[in-house]
């Protein structure tokens, strides 16, 4: 198709070519997976939030919002209702506080969204399904991952609001503390894999079981050769690590102290309104689902398993079987780890920051150190030693 | 660090002490957890409370002085807005000290109504303020749970008296309305789900491992500091006293019931932290079903003689001989207190012979309560705060009257 189009508009200018070249195959490209993929993400992800929130708590939760075209009516679930509140929200009074740092207040939730949306970009979705599969795969993906950091610090400095302020203190404390653990455990399944790169660390899973040392060849369809059971138990410690992390680096509850609403009002979300408000909250949900689906690459073995494995070879239509299933695969885990994030959430009370703070350092650092050292014994003794 | 200096016209200069500086917190009147209109001036270094002020009086509506200008009956729905989680417990209480000052006597029927009401006003306040507790420290779901029994609670006060919060079923020498045996079934029905429910409630916050982190050893208030302050109610209890006024001052007929008074012993926490304040409530509404399922057991039926059927669905149902209008002779004055879900609740009235008393005065336990909070937050975290208030569950209608 490249080809095609190239030659089509060969017959152009050459400067004219020069912009519609990078504009045809990387802008374009790029905004139909910001608004295909993300969003789409970001807004099931938030109906579904709130759906389930609404079962847990014995309620009924946002179940109206469907279509009605014609004599097609149905409530979906109530799927609508993330856009109509999307609509709502664009029709709101873009506030700007008086006294604050404004450019830097505007430009904020674009950082933060910006950090969620750069995540897909290394998330290998199925075989071959990714945007980029770059070497450094995992550390991009963890330097990407805080660059919400910057955008919430952003906003509650510019919010001109002690209260915003406050959150923002706590966002950076907090976020910045738990990346250790979290790069620690995110490096288990590099030690084992010997590679950053994540199509490996998938590929790397569907070897079998290595049990310190003694290798158990098993099919890709038994899930045995998942790194959460490499260097066993240790990486299924890890693996809790890492989501404990990722709660903490996504501001989720138990770890939501940056805009808790009993104490701080709203954090640093306190003085947004409308579409940048709801633009913060995209983000999170997109860097949910994200963040669930490198510890699935990580642990789970990505788009491998059972599903995959056996059936790999049944095609749906055009689609190969081993692209579709494994798609069908890794969304299916990931969204399992996504639901396990709104449960926690609507369970569990809220702990202080000195606990947060305690909990990072005197429990999952030394944790995640251990995990480290197992698994890097792991891998040497299935290499054949030292020497090799 | 750096500061602008007086003498530096206006330029930044670094100074030479790296003390942080202090940052004074307007907590509320519109902060989502004083729980309503209380505005706490807070002084913090980073996020340590290091001094705190409660600024009461926000809504202030003249209760106390409106009393003095109608009658007697019609103060009765007043008394319902000034705690108004609890408003059957205040009704009693005015209704009570209103027929001590007029010298009625109440029969039989009407006195096990009474405890009926009151104690399952204080079973649906303590689900609302153990509810929120569980909102203060992040817990979002007991919240609705505990909203889900309140609002059968609702259901059931409506039925009886037409408001789901403010009742006004207390009156002068009787009650509103005289339950049927079905409200009474349903009324059981509530005490059994909400006995079930409690263990659901205590899972999740009383002995969850994270509220338990978040509540024990914090805001501790001692036996000496809870006497010092007049602190009454559930948090004086969680401090180790054995003090209710139902038992140890009685009115009513709360001398008839077998119960206890929960009292903390510190085996879990601290005594007198907030997860003690918490727990004293959680087993005070263990106490409170069983009072009313023993005075459901007693109620005698209503005798004619004393107690007539009304004469017609609009009209209360009071005891034979409480005259239409309402008089007290003059001079006479009374001080009646009774345990309300937040504390000791008390009216002082004195009359001067007319219609209408000639001072009313309230004491509230929230205002009480409210007072130790400078007191017991000191040094904590501005969530520890957030926790404090909760625990010492104040109801704004009240303290600011």
């Amino acid at each position: 198709m490249r080809e095609g189009l190239t030659n089509l508009l060969s017959g152009l200018p050459q400067w004219l070519q020069d912009i519609a070249l990078p504009v045809l195959f990387g802008l374009i490209p790029a905004v139909i997976i910001v608004l295909g993929v993300v969003t789409p993400v970001g807004l099931v992800g938030i109906w579904g939030e709130r759906r389930i929130a609404g079962k847990i708590q014995d309620r009924v939760g946002p179940d109206r919002v469907g279509i009605s075209l014609g004599p097609i009516k149905s409530r979906l679930f109530g799927l609508g209702q993330s856009v109509a509140d999307g609509v709502k929200l664009l029709g709101k009074e873009d506030f700007i506080p008086p006294g604050g740092l404004g450019l830097m207040f505007l430009c904020a939730p674009l950082v933060v969204f910006a950090g969620a949306l750069a995540l897909f970009a290394a998330l290998p979705f199925g075989p071959a399904l990714w945007a980029a599969d770059p070497n450094l795969g995992i550390f991009y993906l963890l330097s990407v991952g805080a660059l919400e950091v910057l955008g919430v610090l952003m906003a509650g400095w510019s919010s001109n609001n002690k209260w915003s302020l406050l959150g923002a203190m706590r966002e950076v404390a907090q976020v910045i503390s738990y990346e250790i653990p979290m790069a620690i455990a995110a490096l288990c399944p590099v030690l084992l894999a010997g590679s950053m790169k994540m199509s490996s660390i998938v590929a790397d899973q569907t070897n079998g079981l290595d049990l310190w040392g003694l290798h158990i060849a098993a099919p890709e369809a038994t899930a045995l050769g998942w790194n959460l059971f490499a260097a066993f138990p240790f990486n299924i410690i890890a693996f809790v690590v890492f989501y404990i992390c990722a709660l903490a680096a996504l501001k989720r509850a138990p770890f939501d102290l940056p805009e808790c609403e009993s104490e701080l009002v709203a954090g640093f979300l306190t003085e947004y309104s409308g579409m940048r408000w709801s633009l913060f909250f995209l983000g999170e949900y997109a860097a949910m689902w994200a963040m669930s689906g490198i510890a699935t690459v990580l642990w789970l073995g990505g788009w491998t398993g059972p599903l995959h494995g056996f059936l790999a070879g049944v095609d749906v239509g055009p689609i190969p079987g081993g692209v579709f299933f494994g798609t069908l695969a890794f969304v299916v885990k990931t969204t399992i780890l996504f639901l396990l994030m709104i449960q926690i959430r609507w369970t569990l009370p809220r702990l202080r920051l000195d606990q947060v703070m305690s909990l990072c350092y005197k429990y999952l650092i030394p944790a995640a150190m251990l995990c480290m050292l197992a698994s890097g014994a792991a891998a040497l003794l299935a290499s054949g030693g030292a020497g090799s | 660090m750096s500061a602008t200096h007086p003498g530096s016209g206006g330029y930044i200069v670094p100074t030479r002490d790296v003390a942080s500086e202090e940052l004074v917190l307007n907590m509320g009147p519109q902060h989502p957890a004083t729980h309503g209109v209380l505005r706490v001036a807070v002084k913090t270094d980073g996020e340590v409370v290091l001094d705190c002020e409660p600024m009461v009086g926000n809504i202030h509506r003249c209760k106390e002085k409106i009393a003095e200008n109608v009658t007697y009956v019609q103060f009765m729905p007043y008394t319902d807005r000034l705690d108004y989680l609890a408003a059957m417990n205040n009704e009693e209480c005015y209704a009570r000290a209103a027929e001590k000052l007029l010298g009625l006597k109440l029969p039989e029927r009407i006195e096990y109504l009474r405890v009926i009401f009151a104690e399952a006003g204080r079973i649906s306040s303590h689900l609302m303020s153990i509810g929120t507790y569980g909102l203060d420290v992040g817990a979002i779901t007991p919240f609705l749970y505990c909203f889900r029994e309140r609002e059968e609670a609702n259901h059931l006060f409506e039925k009886i008296s037409g408001g789901r919060m403010l009742y006004h079923y207390m009156r002068i020498g009787g009650v509103a309305r005289d339950p049927d045996d079905a409200w009474i079934q349903r009324l059981l029905q509530f005490l059994d789900q909400v006995e079930e429910k409690m263990d659901e409630y205590n899972t999740l916050m009383t002995w969850n491992k994270l509220f338990q982190e978040r509540t024990m050893n914090i805001g501790v208030l001692s036996r000496e500091k809870a006497l010092a302050f007049g602190i009454t109610g559930p948090a004086l209890r969680a401090s180790g006293i054995d003090w209710d006024c139902r038992r140890d001052d009685p009115y009513g007929i709360y001398d008839r019931f077998k119960w206890e008074v929960p009292v903390a012993d510190g085996k879990h926490g601290t005594l007198g932290d907030c997860w003690n304040r918490h727990y004293i409530r959680a087993l005070e509404m263990k106490q409170s079903i069983s009072i009313v399922r023993q005075a459901i057991d007693k109620m005698p039926k209503a005798n004619p003689d004393e107690l007539p059927p009304p004469e017609s669905p609009h009209k209360p149902f009071l005891a034979k001989g409480v005259p239409r209008s309402l008089q007290a002779p003059k001079g006479a004055e009374v001080y009646v207190r009774s345990e309300n879900p937040r504390g000791e609740l008390a009216f002082y009235m004195v009359s001067d012979g007319g219609k209408s008393p000639y001072r009313v005065k309230v004491r509230g336990p929230s205002f009480c309560n409210i007072a130790l909070l400078p007191e017991v937050t000191r040094g904590y975290l501005l969530s520890d705060l957030v926790a404090i208030i909760g625990s010492i569950d104040i109801v704004l209608g009240e303290v600011d009257r």
